[in-house]
């Protein structure tokens, strides 16, 4: 059975690889870029999954986190005649100014920087609970993007940086997304993820069975800030222009819609929900002719699409509490029980990235 | 430093500080009955601020008429909030963080609708000409508005104090704030106690919107995000369900943030994170407020 599970879960990473090899050859340029913000948003929502859905601390810092990440990944990626270019106002760190290294090595840095951060920040207020903590979090994720816009040796402040090498294609994004699927996949179902959730369910019961409440929520939050920073780093390298006010909680609000939509504590949920809700808000696209340039983030005058979005998150938690999946997962039973139920139909979508 | 700068600031912080603190009363007696933060409070400053700005502009209104109507409107605004987005839920029991998420929506869908309606390019608030003159004391200017602000703080503070300790309704929004339940069985009727939290609530923050107009005169829709966040603050600091605390939080963190930016104004780009760094130290050392009560974490 076990092995069976495991073939299966290989079979689906084959199909989706060869799709993405497919869509990275023959697509063009606007649906693989849609096709990596899924991707990229998929990660960030299952990072904002990991604090809020299956370890009940409700954090906001997000967009915090994917402005560490994406800054570091610029600082090392971006060649010195580019910084140089950038850093006219003032000049740059001389130390930073010859950092430079592959995206690997980028990616690795972003995420793990996002990680101190976030465990900077988690020790001291992860004691809060619920509204507190989401202020908290919330103010930090703001304080972040007040201090990149005053470094300017550093960030380059207000002015952001720009030309960033556009590294980000679909292999680094869904590859990425996957491994952070079955990472996270396997992460619940350690002993870790069970401590995680027995403190959602009650932290008191939990401390009173030996689970040690600090060592558990700073590791979920530091692995949540990781994978933003690593969500921010894909990001930056896929937009190739960042300022501080991309990275605003404007960012962290979309992405919980994304848990929120999907369910709080479902991965399969979140994969569904980042993938339609980033279709959709192309799709949007529609509804606002004025808005030409740039995307999800702020530009100039971010219209409609933004009041629907707002909408469909209040209409979610005052209609569909507990989301698409629930607390579920959309596993390979589940899926055959559907198929088994419409026999004469065709089943089961067959490029979602993962099944457990 | 001379003493005449130093009295400057100090006034100036004042009257700041009594900004937030009026704001800060809204969040105060939401918390206190629904224990919910209202993160829609913050745009509703900023509402505020657009009703007079399109009243006493467009419709060429006299500036007292258009924030009378203002401060109406907005108070209507945050009832219909809580009746369309936080009862519902109430209702349901559904638990805390949905309220919150609900409450973020909208603080969000605000934010947008007021970018899509009024545009999003900042517009200069009106300013009387009685706001305007500058009072000269000695060697010490003061605006005139730097007084005023704290006169009608501190009158409205009287009127609020007034209303929750001397008369019914104010007992009622007190026993609600101690046991929801309990008041329900009294005869209280809660949902009411609610809608008329909003509303005072509302109105002292559309108050506190239009003096922060007059203040900073430069309005966009999201001009009540920064104060929204550190009213909160302000709230929580002084001891979260708490009027005096509230007062007392928001002249802390207004008198605070300015006295920074005069004694360093090498930080003057991080005002903004004072008010989050006093919170952590509050809620580390202090976690009830400075005026708070404890409260013991039931099994």
């Amino acid at each position: 059975m076990r092995q069976n599970k495991t073939l299966k879960t290989i079979i689906i990473i084959l199909i989706l690889a060869l799709f993405v090899y497919y869509a990275q050859n023959n697509f063009d340029n606007y649906k693989i870029r849609i096709l990596n913000l899924c991707a990229i948003n998929t990660i960030l929502t299952l990072s904002l999954n990991l604090t809020n859905g299956f370890s009940g601390m409700f954090s906001l810092g997000t967009a915090g986190f994917m402005a560490v990440g994406a800054y570091t990944s610029a600082i090392l990626t971006m060649p010195p005649e580019v910084k140089q270019m950038n850093f006219f106002m003032a000049p740059m760190n001389p130390a930073l100014m010859k950092l430079n290294a592959p995206f690997i090595i980028a990616l690795i840095a972003a995420g793990l920087l996002a990680a101190l951060v976030g465990f900077l920040i988690g020790a001291p207020v992860l004691k809060l609970k619920g509204d507190y903590l989401a202020i908290a979090t919330l103010g930090f994720g703001e304080i972040i993007g007040v201090i990149f816009t005053n470094t300017q040796s550093i960030t380059n402040g207000a002015l952001g940086l720009k030309g960033l090498p556009q590294y980000t294609n679909l292999y680094w994004s869904f590859g990425l997304a996957t491994l952070t699927t079955l990472g996270l996949m396997t992460f619940l179902n350690s002993s870790y993820g069970r401590a995680l959730k027995a403190i959602r369910e009650d932290e008191t019961a939990a401390q009173a069975m030996g689970i040690n409440l600090f060592f558990h929520k700073n590791l979920a939050f530091a692995i949540s800030a990781f994978l933003a920073g690593i969500g921010g780093a894909l990001m930056a390298n896929l937009l190739s222009t960042i300022d501080p006010t991309m990275f605003k909680f404007t960012y962290t609000y979309q992405i919980l819609l994304m848990v929120v939509l999907g369910g709080m504590g479902s991965i399969t949920g979140s994969i569904i929900s980042a993938t339609i809700m980033t279709i959709m808000m192309e799709a949007l696209r529609s509804v606002e002719s004025t808005l030409d340039l740039g995307f999800i983030t702020i530009p100039g005058i971010p219209g409609m699409r933004m009041v629907i979005f707002s909408l469909i998150l209040i209409a979610v938690v005052l209609f569909l509490k507990n989301g698409i999946m629930g607390e579920n997962e959309l596993t390979f039973e589940a899926v055959q029980k559907a198929i088994n139920k419409l026999q004469p139909k065709k089943g089961g979508k067959s490029h979602e990235p993962t099944r457990s | 430093m001379t003493l005449e700068l130093f009295i400057q600031h100090l006034v100036n912080g004042i009257s700041l500080g009594s900004l937030y603190a009026l704001i800060a009363i809204g969040y105060t007696m939401v918390y206190g009955i629904i224990r919910l933060i209202n993160f829609a409070h913050g745009d509703i400053i900023m509402l505020a601020a657009y009703f007079v700005f399109f009243g006493a502009g467009m419709f060429a209104l006299p500036w007292w008429l258009a924030a009378i109507l203002s401060i109406i409107l907005t108070a209507m605004a945050g009832m219909i909030i809580e009746k369309a987005a936080y009862k519902p839920l109430r209702s349901k029991n559904a638990p805390r963080i949905s309220l919150l998420i609900s409450a973020i929506g909208v603080s969000f869908f605000l934010e947008n609708v007021a970018i899509v309606v009024f545009g999003g390019r900042p517009k200069s608030f009106f300013s009387p000409d009685i706001f305007k003159g500058v009072m000269k004391i000695g060697g010490i200017s003061i605006p005139n508005l730097s007084v005023i602000i704290p006169i009608v703080t501190a009158a409205l503070l009287i009127a609020l104090v007034y209303l929750v300790n001397k008369t019914v309704t104010g007992m009622s929004m007190r026993a609600c704030s101690k046991d929801v339940d309990t008041a329900k069985l009294m005869g209280i009727d809660v949902d009411r106690v609610i809608s008329l939290t909003f509303c005072i609530g509302s109105a002292l923050a559309a108050i506190g919107g239009i003096m922060w107009g007059l203040k900073y005169p430069q309005i966009h829709p999201l001009i009540g995000v920064m104060p929204g966040l550190k009213c909160f603050i302000a709230a929580v600091v002084g001891g979260i369900g708490n009027i005096p605390g509230a007062v007392t939080g928001g002249m802390l963190l207004g008198m605070g943030e300015i006295l920074l930016v005069a004694l360093l104004p090498g930080l003057s780009g991080y005002r903004d994170a004072f008010a989050f760094i006093i919170l952590i130290l509050i809620l580390l050392f202090r976690p009830t407020g400075i005026l708070g009560e404890k409260i013991a974490e039931k099994v």
